[in-house]
């Protein structure tokens, strides 16, 4: 048990510096998409709600609930990463490239 | 199913979210980060859908088709103006679903007599309250921004008092929890407590201030979902969280240092409450104002013209206008390039994506120190809906609540063009001196019909 815990607290410790160092380089032009992206990943939150909902031993209240937090994670991931990609679509660099 | 499966699923998960923000880092890359993303999704929900706990299926892909529905109509229909909303509104389902998630799995294990100890309910409690306040502070922002709340701090005497000790309280029930996990009624009153202080913390926090918190809010969001990760030992969920919760760190630093301010003045500071008085005195001072003809002659004799934008041109929806003025001055040779502030629109690189959709290219959008230097040698400073963001106040004024915010020194241009409905003061409601300037023209309309007239006045005069 004592285990576990310290693994997670490893890849925690390693997560939030290569989250920070890979965040500093996103340019400034790209902040809106930055967190409608990050936004959208972080949804994969979805993956402890399918857990929690469709495990058998879960009570009837716990089921509804995970089922619910399914749902509103799907519209984030779904959203997030369509949002992402037409914005991203917009951003061109030359005058008369494309549209 | 063999456990190997699903744990190489997640590997290959966590590594497609990493490669995603950073190929997030230059628009050249950017989509295939998007890509990368949705991968790492799909190596995720099909590993966890094959794991030999998840029995039924039926509920989950009900509730996966419900968020299909609402998801995608929300990412095709929502106008660009209106992505700090459709943000917000994010924050709250990713935070609802991971306070959910954490609610479930506490009734779970009490219901299955083995209730939580110890360091699963320090995550579930963190998780719960992170995930609770974040839903509904993050509705609220929603209202701030959509203009159903208004967009004024709301205050009270002893607001922060009330606030620390409502948090306080809220806190007690979460130690409480962690050290007595059974009494039924204490999971209950802690979410309203959480529920209520999100509510309570951005009541007095103003209009202006949103893209500070929006990104704070992004952050709660993320720390909620790495929260979660450690309650149920999921280290996907940690890497995804805990990149989510810097990426907002950093972008509500970014905007913090933009403002010049701290995180507890935004937080506590109820910005932009003092200053109705002050405006209504200085309005008074005679201002220079211009026609449409006017305004295009002086640009059509000008080599280099700076526009800046902010949100009010987004409002008027100027900017395709904006981008056909552009283009008839690049015509002549004049040179015109985008100042962007940090803080102009309402989240962090709000503006450059309105500009995007507007065919305007990327490179001519420029960062406030890049192109703070070239106001001197600028003829124009054309500033089209925004406000705060060049007032020279900020400056030289010690009492002026932006007092210190970096600014955009338009007020350095040969002749400033502003592009202003009326004298009103802006969105955070703060009076700006650079309009009373002598070397500057105040263009009274509409931006966008202002604009197209000058466009049409150009069009004539080739």
């Amino acid at each position: 048990m004592t285990t576990e815990i310290e693994v997670s607290l490893y890849v925690l410790v390693l997560a939030v510096p290569l989250g920070l160092e890979l965040v500093r380089k996103v340019s400034p032009l790209l902040h809106t998409p930055l967190m409608s992206l990050t936004n959208a990943i972080s949804a994969i939150s979805v993956v402890g709600a399918i857990l929690v909902a469709g495990t058998g031993n879960s009570p009837g209240l716990s089921k509804v609930l995970a089922t619910i937090a399914v749902m509103f994670a799907t519209i984030n991931i779904v959203a997030g990463f369509l949002i992402t990609d037409r914005m991203l679509k917009m951003f061109r660099k030359k005058d008369g490239g494309g549209k | 199913m063999n456990d190997s499966f699903w744990q190489a699923s997640y590997i290959v998960a966590a590594l497609s979210v990493v490669l995603s923000i950073k190929w997030l880092s230059s628009p050249a890359t950017a989509r295939r980060g998007v890509r990368s993303g949705e991968i790492g999704m799909l190596f995720a929900v099909i590993g966890t859908l094959l794991r030999h706990e998840v029995v039924s299926y039926q509920w989950i892909a009900i509730a996966f088709a419900g968020g299909a529905v609402i998801g995608a109509p929300l990412a095709f229909l929502m106008p660009m103006t209106s992505v700090p909303q459709l943000t917000a509104l994010s924050h709250a389902f990713g935070a609802l679903a991971a306070a959910l998630v954490g609610t479930a799995e506490y009734y779970k294990d009490v219901a299955t007599g083995n209730p939580t100890t110890g360091f699963k309910m320090v995550a579930l409690v963190i998780e719960s309250l992170l995930g609770y306040l974040t839903t509904t502070a993050s509705v609220m922002a929603f209202g701030k921004l959509q203009e159903i709340v208004p967009t004024r701090p709301m205050t009270y005497k002893g607001q922060n008092v009330v606030n620390l000790i409502l948090f306080a309280i809220a806190m007690a029930l979460g130690v409480w929890m962690i050290v007595e996990p059974t009494p039924i009624w204490v999971f209950p009153a802690f979410t309203s407590l959480s529920l209520l202080f999100g509510i309570l913390l951005i009541l007095p926090i103003g209009g202006g201030d949103m893209p500070t918190v929006i990104a704070l809010l992004n952050s709660y969001a993320g720390a909620a979902c790495a929260a979660m990760g450690f309650a149920l030992e999921n280290r996907l969920l940690i890497i995804a969280g805990a990149l989510n919760a810097s990426s907002g760190f950093i972008l509500s630093v970014i905007m913090c240092n933009a403002m010049n301010r701290s995180f507890t003045n935004v937080l506590f500071g109820a910005f932009g409450q003092a200053q109705t008085g002050a405006a209504a005195q200085v309005s008074a001072k005679p201002v220079h104002s211009a026609t449409p003809e006017d305004a295009a002659s002086i640009l059509a004799s000008a080599r280099k013209v700076i526009v800046v934008p902010g949100y009010g041109m987004a409002v008027a929806q100027a900017q395709h206008k904006l981008r056909e003025l552009t283009d008839i001055l690049s015509k002549r040779g004049i040179q015109v390039d985008f100042a962007i502030h940090p803080v102009a629109g309402r989240m962090p690189g709000h503006m450059n994506v309105l500009l995007a959709e507007a065919d305007i290219p990327y490179d001519r959008l420029h960062e406030m120190e890049d192109i703070n230097p070239d106001f001197a040698e600028a003829d124009v400073a054309l500033v089209i809906g925004a406000n705060d963001v060049v007032n020279p106040a900020a400056r030289h004024d010690k009492t002026s609540p932006i007092y210190g915010m970096p600014i955009l020194d338009v007020d350095k241009a040969q002749t400033v063009m502003v592009i202003k409905r009326s004298m009103n003061p802006g969105f955070a409601g703060i009076d700006n001196e650079l309009y009373y300037m002598d070397r500057t023209l105040m263009l009274f309309g509409d931006a966008k019909g202002f604009v197209g007239e000058i466009v049409k006045e150009l069009a004539a005069n080739k």
